[in-house]
């Protein structure tokens, strides 16, 4: 669960966190797209680091951390997978090479994973709902959306307590074969569901008895508006997708080569 | 016999629920655990049947300390129903729910029978044997939380919150019982927010403020005392609201129970006479 721990947004005030969810976003997606155009080592370890000031600045390190240490297990499976197929594909040699390349799959993973955990933990649901309603998606939707992201923590800690309340009448999860520990989570997976469905129904009639939907036109109590600090971040996002963009054309017709780590190291 | 000694307990987000409880509850108590929203009461409830472990200090539940058994083998002895019954209801009717924990706790098929028989007598229920639970009303939903916790008959008892969602009938039913329990030796803790159903009940009272015991006494004690009262946003039982505004009278402070108020005003009224 601890992935999900670095997702969790805490209300605190910082440059980032002022910044507006849609640039933010916009980073997010540069950010992947830089991952994805480069497989060399070098380029997604400044990535990897790129997004420290931004953590640093808004004071989230020890969430964000956490996500990190979320992420190492499917880091060390991308890695142990990208060594085996690297390994037995060559005809059992592994060169130093092999290991780069294993090593700069796992960074990408990070990466990925890192800027999308900077962007939820600095950004408040409730701005993400903003974000999605100016840039035009139905309402519906983007409250449905807001409000799935705010009930998870709510949720998770139902889930605890359904345990707890199981586990007083003598359920013991971690008893059994894999069959029966699966079939040990129906008394935690019922109860849950059907309290879910309860409470989406009551939040249903909730809403509309104060007046869901009634005209089209909502009014906002805020409205997300570019401050200087967004356009810094646009001319950051547009330099850095530029420079990718074109040290990748260069790098494709060969007039540059990007070094490797062990190129530079030895 | 619970012993509780001298327990901190915190959560994972650091949040300090106890802070230096200790108490023993005897085997036959009754016992009801007062104070506001985020006093600690559930927490330390909690940790009688093992599900929390103290963090400092230790509990012994008799004589065995918790740290050192499962809470499976706890619960045995701890009988616990959580204050939401949708916590615990899952099975596809009522028969089948009671019978999860008997199953859980391995009882032969004969006695489960006969057990699911008794607690669905106990609570009223026997209609509702074959019914999904999740079409039962609040009450009745709350009911088969509790009847499918006192089918295994645990030695201790402790009900979250047993009064919330039950009309008067079913609450007096609640108390018959729980005295009924306490015939049988049986230890009984309810933490609960509601005044009259305790002072109706006049068991031990603890009164917990921030994670600390603040009071611990008889119930006419502390729910005649105004100012403990006032310190966890308790106030005082209508009883002993009449008989704190006549106290001038020359009326006695600690009267909660109904029947000794009965008398002792139709005393003072015919002296009047």
């Amino acid at each position: 669960m601890s992935v999900f721990d670095g997702l969790k947004f805490r209300k605190v005030y910082s440059p980032i966190h002022n910044l507006d969810p849609r640039m933010k976003f916009v980073y997010v997606i540069v950010v992947f797209v830089v991952a994805i155009l480069f497989n060399q080592l070098l380029v997604l370890l400044a990535l990897f680091f790129m997004p420290i000031p931004f953590v640093l600045l808004a004071g989230v390190q020890r969430e964000w951390l956490r996500s990190l240490r979320g992420a190492v297990f499917l880091a060390t499976f991308i890695f142990i997978i990208n060594i085996a197929t690297r390994f037995l594909g060559s005809g059992y040699v592994l060169t130093i090479i092999d290991v780069e390349e294993a090593i700069a799959m796992t960074v990408r993973f990070v990466v990925l994973v890192e800027s999308f955990s900077v962007f939820f933990l600095t950004t408040s649901p409730d701005h993400l709902g903003l974000a999605l309603e100016q840039t035009r998606v139905p309402y519906e939707f983007a409250f449905a959306f807001t409000t799935a992201v705010r009930f998870v923590p709510v949720l998770a800690e139902e889930a605890q307590t359904i345990m707890d309340a199981q586990k007083a009448r003598g359920l013991e999860l971690e008893k059994g074969g894999f069959l029966k520990r699966i079939r040990n989570y129906i008394p935690i997976l019922i109860p849950l569901i059907v309290s879910a469905i309860r409470r989406s129904l009551e939040l249903a009639e909730a809403m509309e008895s104060r007046a869901w939907g009634a005209t089209k036109n909502r009014t906002n109590l805020y409205e997300l508006k570019f401050h200087r600090g967004d356009f810094l971040l646009l001319a950051i996002n547009l330099i850095m997708l530029a420079t990718a963009i074109y040290l990748r054309l260069q790098l494709h017709f060969g007039y540059v080569s990007i070094p490797t780590i062990s190129q530079i190291l030895f | 016999m619970i012993e509780v000694e001298d327990v901190y307990f915190s959560y994972p987000n650091n949040v300090e629920a106890l802070k230096g409880v200790t108490l023993t509850i005897k085997e036959g108590e009754f016992v009801a655990i007062m104070g506001q929203n985020g006093a600690g009461k559930t927490t330390l409830v909690k940790h009688f049947n093992g599900l929390l472990k103290p963090s400092r200090g230790l509990v012994r539940i008799d004589n065995v300390e918790t740290t050192k058994t499962s809470v499976a083998a706890l619960a045995k002895n701890a009988g616990f129903v959580f204050q939401n019954p949708d916590h615990q209801l899952f099975s596809e009717t009522v028969e089948e729910e009671i019978a999860f924990a008997l199953k859980n706790f391995g009882f032969k098929k004969d006695i489960v029978k006969q057990r699911i028989n008794w607690a669905l007598n106990l609570l009223g229920l026997t209609q509702y044997r074959k019914t999904s639970p999740f079409l039962l009303s609040g009450g009745e939903r709350k009911r088969v939380a509790l009847a499918s916790v006192l089918a295994w008959n645990p030695k201790t008892l402790i009900l979250d919150e047993p009064t919330i969602g039950q009309d008067y009938r079913q609450k007096e039913k609640l108390r018959q019982f729980i005295l009924q329990m306490q015939t049988q030796q049986k230890t009984v803790v309810i933490v609960t927010h509601d005044v009259e159903f305790v002072a109706e009940c006049n068991p031990r009272v603890l009164l917990m403020k921030e994670g600390k015991i603040m009071a611990d006494g008889k119930g006419t004690e502390i729910l005649t005392n105004q100012e403990v009262l006032n310190q966890s946003s308790i106030v005082l039982p209508q009883i002993a609201q009449v008989f704190h505004k006549l106290s001038h009278f020359g009326l006695p402070k600690n009267i909660i129970d109904l029947y000794e108020a009965k008398n002792i005003l139709l005393k003072t009224l015919e002296k009047r006479q």
